[in-house]
């Protein structure tokens, strides 16, 4: 093909999709003037390139197209028959490249049709009255009549001095306007398009200089001194800048595959009169552009599935006490090696009977069978082949050529997909899809003698096991924990995890690697930890992709080939064993909290004392690290108290002044640390740790004190930890959060204990956001339909009157704060709760006393509505 | 050659043996022969599997014939002698005892399987040759490799 042709057909496809979904952008913020001039200066292209290479087709209606939209820019109303006639004769122009594409020649065909009807279109806004005409406009109209299609050089001509005119000055208005302007220009001619095959094979270049380079480091480690040290550093280096500049070729945003998906939306919803709001999260997620390739269309088909069977009409919709408007969510987000892609509506969920009763009538399992099977599994025969459970085919979805299909193409590129449905609130599909191809860096480990690689990013710290050293191993009838500071950590052996011998090691030696999986962390026990090594993830071979446990295998630097541990399967595994157990453990706490008529479930509290002989306490789970150091080291730099710990200057604080450091022996501190940097309180003893239902009873007095309960019968002061954190903290943040006071995020935090909300508060403030308490959900909503705006809520759950799940349900519902992020606090969580947390729009959920999850959320959600 | 007649075709087969068998490859899909070394076994891999290693820089699944056809006890010392295969894109290696000669086969002596075959062998046989001295049983390479199906349902 010519090679102008051929850019001209892959410049304009790009450039249609982005006017889809500008259009449909456009239709719902009819007054954004800045889109209409972005679709317009798209189409403007299209047309200005089809005279150019003589396309007389495609060039009349892109100048039909344009015409209209002209219109819109000089203030005519866009009217969603107008919207849709302009989508439909993009899809004509569409049919059209493509038909370019193959045969290199316009395709034979008139399109007097839609010419006329857009030109019907064009009378009638003529005829209404423009009161918003541009001076300029003067000119134009006369050009744009119907009768001077042929002359299309004046009027070209007379468009772009159309165009540019009211560009000029409208850049008086902004001054940075031009320089973006001048940006794009260069940006434009900065790029240029490179063939993909290109690109993969460049990759594959990289990943075998990059197994050579490990060779080659693997040899040099092995000898003493070796003169090729120096040049092995500075190669290893340009190969892991040479790496990372090539994977960032192949790495797109997900937005890319999404982009085609509120037109979509937009004409089934229109079709089937539905009303559907379609909310994106996560778009800027990027991927290699091989997995995006292969996860577009099933993406494409669930969007249309959820669309048509997922959501109700509006008329259902209000008879159920729903909004009228759907609700299809697409989020996206890294976890681990993985990339995590969530489908889920507002709609009325799997209906379990009907699949049951689809499922017996193709013979996918019997009456018995399915009788046996819970919901979950039943819900899982939607991905069965040649399975549809839609009562009425329709042109959209329901020929059953469905989820099987997309469970093919998600299982090729070695992803999981999951259901998860409530009967009237909505299904949501998880897709887990792993980081093929790509190069990550890895814990090398052995066990029963064979090594495995574990991704480095789902490693969150590595314990030795020592016979009588600190850690030991616990056992609860088969299962094994380790008591990891104030945690159980539930832990398993790779070897018994894999079905290897066990070395004949001492079963109390080797090294726990705990590993972080979603919201849950578990230990591995190795027998030992070689290295840490970057490695190049190959895909499992499809004969052994059935096995969970392994995520892909990698060639080392000594040539061997081992196998890549996936956290998720592990995960998946040791649920398995322990499930039941865990299930039971959930019961006990639920039952525990509701055998509680009161709100806190028991709290640990560490009682000390510091200053006086008055007993005080502090919630254990905000204390990092109980310390004990020798007074010597302690050091007094700029007037302040301080000791080097683990590396760094941490500060020592006082509680008053009574409290004297100590001039030698040993001197206890009780550690808290926000994961960076570490602050010390000095006590004088540690008296004792309790588990008791936190009251107080008394308000505190002084700052610092947040009242006083009763422990172990004897009156004791609450500290507030909060109140002395930021003392030190201050300063800190002021270096690490640049945001002035204006643009300072504002959390509304409910809660109904006065102890939250006066520990919380104070520690969210020292984290840079302004903090509204109030001490219950109507108040909360009472605030919010006050028009006062909050970037995000932190809700407790266990509330009197509305809980934290209701209360989420209300701000759902409602369209002003429908989008306002929601961190959920609970004392309890457990995977029932996060999943109905979930399912009524949580968008994280936190543990009651996980400061630093927290602020991590927080700060996660602050961040995504900013980016939004 | 033209008054060969065309119904004559010969096909080309990489010979092998397994347990005293001997077993024909479409010369076509074998890639190449190797000896394996440094052999990764796959922890809860199918029976079948072997292990992998590294060819050249390329991953290669290595499947026990043996074990896929149910010939029996592994056999003690010969050193295994791996057959290349490439299957969707895959890199596969079938682990037999020795390789033998390539052989031109006339289509002729062709018979398809003998009912009474074993039926593992049957699975993966495309039919069987009547040599000389003896019968050489054909294999479908992709039939051979089809494992996976067999493994999830475990």
């Amino acid at each position: 093909m010519d090679d102008l042709l051929k850019e001209f057909v892959t410049e304009t496809k790009e450039s249609l999709d982005v006017v889809d979904v500008e259009l449909v952008r456009f239709e719902q913020e009819p007054n954004n003037a800045k889109i209409l001039d972005h679709i317009f200066r798209l189409v403007h292209t299209i047309k200005g390139t089809c005279g150019f290479l003589n396309l007389p087709r495609l060039e009349v209606l892109a100048h039909a197209a344009e015409t209209v939209m002209g219109k819109f820019r000089s203030g005519a109303p866009a009217s969603a028959e107008a919207v849709t006639l302009i989508l439909a004769t993009i899809d004509r122009i569409k049919v059209i490249v493509s038909a370019l594409e193959r045969e290199q020649r316009e395709p034979d065909g008139a399109d007097a049709d839609l010419i006329a009807e857009l030109d019907a279109l064009l009378g009638g806004i003529d005829r209404k009255p423009d009161v918003s005409q541009p001076v300029v406009g003067t000119l134009a109209p006369q050009v744009l009549e119907r009768p001077l299609r042929p002359g299309e050089v004046s009027l070209d001509e007379l468009e772009r001095a159309f165009r540019e005119t009211p560009v000029e000055p409208q850049a008086t208005k902004a001054h940075s306007f031009p320089a973006q302007d001048e940006d794009l220009a260069k940006a434009a001619s900065q790029s240029i398009r490179v063939p993909v095959d290109t690109l993969e094979q460049l990759m594959t270049m990289v990943s075998e200089l990059v197994l050579t380079r490990n060779q080659l480091l693997d040899i040099v480690r092995r000898q003493d001194e070796s003169e090729f040290k120096t040049p092995l550093q500075r190669l290893s280096n340009v190969t892991a800048q040479l790496q990372e500049g090539v994977m960032k070729t192949r790495m797109q945003p997900i937005g890319n595959a999404w982009q085609k998906l509120p037109r979509v939306v937009r004409d089934l919803g229109n079709e089937l009169g539905k009303q559907i709001d379609l909310e994106m999260h996560g778009a800027e997620t990027e991927l290699d552009r091989q997995v995006l390739d292969l996860v577009k269309d099933p993406l494409t088909h669930m969007v249309r599935n959820s669309a048509d069977h997922g959501l109700e009409t509006p008329a259902e919709r209000r008879a159920l006490g729903k909004p009228e408007r759907g609700r299809i969510r697409l989020s996206a987000y890294q976890e681990g090696g993985q990339i995590v892609i969530e489908i889920a509506d507002d709609g009325r969920g799997l209906s379990t009977e009907r699949i049951k009763a689809k499922a017996v009538s193709q013979g996918l399992a019997t009456v018995a069978e399915i009788e046996k099977l819970s919901e979950t599994q039943i819900q899982k025969f939607i991905f069965a082949p040649g399975f549809s459970t839609a009562a009425q085919i329709t042109n959209i979805s329901g020929r059953g050529v469905g989820m099987d299909v997309v469970r093919n193409n998600i299982d090729q590129i070695g992803g999981t997909i999951d259901v998860r449905s409530v009967p009237g609130l909505g299904v949501s599909f998880i897709i887990k899809i792993p980081l093929t191809l790509a190069i990550i860096a890895a814990l090398i480990v052995e066990a029963g003698g064979e090594r495995f690689a574990i991704p480095q990013l789902s490693v969150t710290e590595l314990v030795r096991l020592r016979k009588g050293g600190d850690h030991r191993i616990e056992h609860i009838k088969d299962t094994a924990m380790l008591r990891l500071r104030d945690r159980l950590l539930p832990i398993s052996r790779l070897t018994g995890l894999l079905g290897l011998e066990a070395a004949p090691k001492a079963a109390d030696e080797g090294f726990v690697v705990v590993v972080e999986f979603g919201s849950q962390s578990f230990g591995v026990v190795v027998d030992s930890v070689l290295q840490t090594e970057e490695i190049v993830v190959k895909p499992m071979s499809s004969k052994l992709r059935n096995i969970a446990m392994f995520s892909g295998n990698t060639i080392l630097g000594d040539g061997a080939v081992i196998m890549i541990i996936d956290p998720n399967g592990i995960a998946q595994v040791l649920g398995g064993t322990v499930a039941t157990q865990l299930a039971a453990a959930e019961a006990a706490a639920l039952a525990q909290v509701e055998r509680m008529t009161v709100k806190d479930a028991a709290t640990s509290l560490l009682v000390f004392r510091a200053g006086s002989p008055q007993q005080k306490a502090v919630p254990l789970a905000l204390i990092t690290r109980l310390e004990e150091i020798d007074a010597r080291t302690i050091e007094l730099s700029n007037g302040r108290h301080m000791v080097q710990y683990r590396g760094h200057l941490m500060p020592l604080i006082s509680l008053d002044d009574h409290v004297n450091v100590k001039g030698e022996g040993a001197q206890p501190l009780l550690v808290f640390s926000d994961g960076r940097r570490s602050v010390a309180l000095v006590v004088d003893e540690i008296v004792d740790i309790v588990d008791q239902h936190l009251e107080i009873q008394v308000a505190g007095f002084s700052p610092g004190v947040l009242g006083s309960a009763i422990i172990n019968g004897q009156a004791t002061e609450i500290i507030d930890v909060g109140h002395f954190v930021p003392l030190v903290f201050a300063d800190w943040f002021r270096g690490k959060d640049q945001r002035g006071p204006i643009d300072r995020p504002s959390v509304l935090l409910i809660d109904d204990s006065p102890f939250f909300r006066n520990m919380l508060t104070p520690v969210l403030q020292a984290a840079g956001y302004d903090v509204t308490a109030v001490a219950g959900a109507r108040e909360g909503l009472a605030l919010l339909a006050g028009g006062e705006k909050f970037d995000v809520v932190v809700t407790d759950i266990d509330m009197p009157e509305m809980d934290g799940f209701a209360l989420a349900e209300h701000l759902r519902a409602d369209v002003r704060t429908a989008s306002l992020p929601v961190v959920a606090l609970s004392s309890v969580v457990t995977v029932d709760t996060i999943e109905r947390g979930r399912r009524v729009g949580f968008h994280d959920y936190v543990a009651k006393f996980d400061r630093p999850g927290l602020i991590a959320a927080l700060k996660e959600q602050v961040d995504m509505s900013v980016a939004a | 050659m033209t008054s060969e007649r065309t119904e004559q075709t010969m096909d080309e087969y990489v010979t092998a043996t397994v347990a005293g068998q001997r077993f024909g490859l479409p010369i076509l899909r074998v890639q190449d022969v190797f000896v394996p070394e440094r052999l990764t076994q796959v922890p809860l891999a199918a029976v079948e599997v072997a292990g992998l290693l590294n060819l050249r820089g390329r991953i290669v699944t290595l499947i026990d014939v043996r074990r896929r056809l149910r010939l029996g006890a592994d056999g003690a010392g010969e050193p295994a002698m791996a057959i290349g295969v490439e299957s969707h894109g895959e890199s596969y290696g079938l682990l037999v005892d020795s390789v033998g000669e390539v052989v031109a086969l006339d289509a002729k002596c062709r018979e398809a399987n003998p009912i009474n075959l074993d039926p593992w062998i049957a699975e993966v046989s495309s039919g069987i040759h009547r040599l000389q001295d003896q019968l050489l049983v054909l294999i479908d390479v992709d039939r051979i490799l089809g494992i996976a199906k067999k493994a999830v349902a475990a």
